[in-house]
């Protein structure tokens, strides 16, 4: 078994090494095309031409009574932007709406495409064997001259991106600037158009019709939840795809009664899911992260705050605080105060010995001015937005963590500088 | 130098219709040159739309526009326009500086690569909009007044001559209202002609030297304190906001002298 693991990886069958590469250049274009259809929110047409392109590949099929990969890829092409147009032509010529159309189209040519399919499959005619692959892909069992025309369209798709790569960015962010700059906006947006179209009907080679909108938008959008950086987005949706196409074609090829699309498409779906979750920019594991260290942050503040005021008690900020005394004021379970001091500690705002709370200069700055916020914003609702005085606690407990010192600033100038808050506590500044 | 005689813009019997229905309607005018101009008129009066028509972003449904007497395709280098800040998707991956450079982009570098003299240029226009901390932020992660500066950034690094404005004061707060009104007066002082579409009348007097008023026609389109009038701000805006245009016939009198002694 590892023997013929080993034999597919190292590329040392010429059959394996060919399918290799041309899967690694299908799903590298058709991922970076569908990046640039990711971000032009054109998600959905690729689901629906890729269905539509089935009956193109049908009559391609019929007319030229072969299965020559250049003439399928020429009627899947045609259709595919034959399908585009009706789609566009409904919206602008009807009061259908786009999604609407979409389906619309989606679903007649994908049926005429099986109607077609099943009259060719009951026609007797030897050289159909295989036309159904194009359902669900048959990457793994690519002949030579497949992978030599599908990775020459493939290579072309890369080479017109690199050349108009900052024409379709430009378009695709803000189309008046593009406009304006001189740029042919209409045939650059019918360029991408039809990139996609050349895009979807090679990539149905990997994962067939059915699933092919997943290889187009899956990779770009897992990319997007790892980096802001468009061309980084790019490289990333064009790796998770080929290493979704190799393992797909793998599993296909180690088990040939596997078909190698839905298996693209699982590993795709599992990297996806990965980049939900952990992905660095906004994956749920960043942003759960940092809704956690902003509690961290509101509590240690809090803590901060109550020990001042205690202090404005006594009217000593010097001598040690008692815990329990901290406590009373704030009731924080044991461990989540812990971990509260632990941390303020670390930050040199305050100092424990035993059961004892120095406050250190910085704890008692911090302290004082998260009063200071908290008072300030109670003053400005109660003069300006005239609420009673009972009513603005809650609000400023909140305000009190988010006020920046620029509003600091003016909002102490708006005010006029008060002296005391609406419930006659002092509004301590240094 | 150009001669600072022709217009900066002229638009002739400017019409736009949005399916049959007119959005603008036979517009005449001629702007001068080295002018801070506002445009106002209520809303739906065909303020953005004929900018628009005449930057060729809509089509024309009659008439013509020319820009320092030419077409706009022989002068486009000399043309930057603001859009409004909601028209694009902020969401889209690029930062400060990559959406900066797109205005160092023209027909004939695109296929190039960007230039350091471009990138300096760059960054020096996110400099003057004060944005240098956020250079290479995300744009999603900028509020919306820090969007609209991004925006007054590419502007600005388009090193126009003429600068359309859409709105650039719609939802941002007022220090960034302030520093976006600064920047265009600098220009203007710099010569350059700087047409902003705006619908706050009560600041249009401190802004603003020339004014276009609209109400899908043509009301008036003049200097201020010709134009600044109950009369004509009555006429764009209806009787809906009579007590604003009398309060802008005070503001007037308090910030202009009267006809009589201006035409001394």
């Amino acid at each position: 078994m590892s023997e013929f693991v080993l034999d597919f990886f190292l590329l040392r069958d010429p059959n394996v090494r060919w399918v290799v590469i041309a899967i690694l250049l299908i799903c590298s274009s058709t991922a970076i095309v569908g990046s640039f259809a990711f971000l032009r929110k054109r998600a959905l047409i690729g689901d629906a031409v890729s269905h539509a392109i089935l009956p193109g590949i049908c009559l391609a099929f019929m007319l030229t009574g072969g299965k020559h990969p250049f003439w399928l890829m020429a009627g899947a092409i045609l259709i595919g932007l034959l399908s585009m147009k009706i789609i566009d032509f409904i919206t602008v010529n009807s009061r259908i709406k786009p999604d609407t159309a979409l389906a619309l189209v989606m679903s007649v040519f994908y049926g005429l495409g099986v109607l077609l399919l099943t009259r060719i499959q009951s026609s007797g005619n030897a050289a159909q064997a295989g036309l159904d692959k194009f359902l669900f892909g048959k990457a793994a069992a690519m002949m030579q001259e497949d992978v030599i025309t599908y990775s020459l369209f493939s290579i072309f798709l890369l080479l017109v991106i690199t050349i108009l790569f900052k024409s379709f960015v430009v378009t695709i962010f803000d189309r008046q600037h593009a406009a304006l700059i001189g740029l042919p906006v209409n045939k650059l947006e019918g360029v991408m158009a039809i990139l996609t179209v050349i895009a979807i009907a090679i990539g149905i080679q990997a994962v067939g019709v059915v699933l092919m909108s997943a290889l187009l938008i899956t990779p770009a959008a897992a990319a997007r939840y790892w980096t802001n950086n468009l061309k980084i987005m790019l490289l990333l949706a064009a790796l998770f795809a080929m290493v979704s196409g190799v393992s797909g074609a793998f599993v296909s090829y180690a088990m040939p009664k596997m078909p190698t699309g839905p298996w693209i498409v699982m590993f795709l779906t599992l990297i996806t899911g990965i980049s939900v979750l952990i992905g660095s920019k906004k994956g749920y594991w960043v942003t759960r992260k940092g809704k956690q260290q902003i509690n961290q942050k509101i509590i240690q503040e809090n803590v901060l705050k109550a020990l001042y005021q205690l202090g404005e008690v006594r009217n000593n900020f010097e001598d040690p605080f008692l815990k329990s005394e901290l406590r009373k004021k704030r009731k924080y379970g044991r461990l989540r105060q812990r971990n509260a001091l632990k941390q303020l500690e670390k930050e040199a705002c305050i100092k424990i010995e035993g059961e004892y709370i120095y406050l250190t200069r910085k704890g008692l700055d911090e302290g004082q001015r998260i009063t200071r916020l908290h008072r300030l914003w109670e003053v400005y609702l109660t003069k300006y937005l005239k609420l009673p005085a009972d009513h603005v606690h809650e609000d400023a407990e909140a305000m009190e963590h988010l006020i920046t010192p620029e509003l600091e600033i003016e909002l102490e100038k708006v005010l006029d500088y008060p002296l005391i808050d609406p419930h006659d506590s002092p509004i301590p500044r240094k | 130098m150009k001669e600072n005689t022709t217009a900066a813009i002229e638009v002739h019997n400017l019409s736009v219709t949005y399916d049959g229905k007119p959005a603008a309607w036979n517009i005449d005018y001629e702007l001068p040159q080295g002018k801070l101009i506002g445009v106002m008129g209520p809303n739906g009066s065909g303020k953005s739309t004929s900018i628009k028509a005449i930057m060729d972003l809509v089509p024309k449904a009659s008439g013509y526009a020319r820009i320092f007497g030419k077409e706009l395709d022989e002068v486009r280098q000399r043309v930057a326009y603001v859009p409004q800040r909601g028209s694009v998707d902020w969401d889209f991956p690029a930062s400060v500086l990559d959406t900066v450079l797109m205005g160092r982009l023209t027909k004939k570098n695109i296929f190039k690569r960007i230039s350091k003299k471009d990138r300096d240029i760059a960054l020096e226009c996110i400099r003057k909009v004060r944005l240098d901390k956020y250079a290479h932020r995300q744009i999603s992660q900028l509020s919306g007044g820090q969007q609209q500066r991004v925006f007054i950034a590419r502007a600005l690094a388009q090193q126009a001559d003429l600068y359309l404005l859409d709105e650039p004061f719609a939802g941002v707060d007022a220090s960034t209202e302030d520093a976006i009104i600064s920047i265009l007066k600098e220009m203007k002082e710099e010569g350059k002609t700087v047409l902003v579409v705006h619908h706050d009348l009560q600041t249009a007097p401190n802004y603003f030297d020339w004014l276009v008023l609209m109400n899908t026609r043509l009301v008036a389109a003049g200097p201020m304190e010709e134009t600044f009038t109950s009369e004509y701000l009555n006429e764009a805006f209806g009787g809906r906001l009579n007590i604003l245009s009398q309060m802008g016939d005070l503001i007037k009198r308090k910030k202009y002298p009267i006809r009589e002694k201006k035409n001394k």
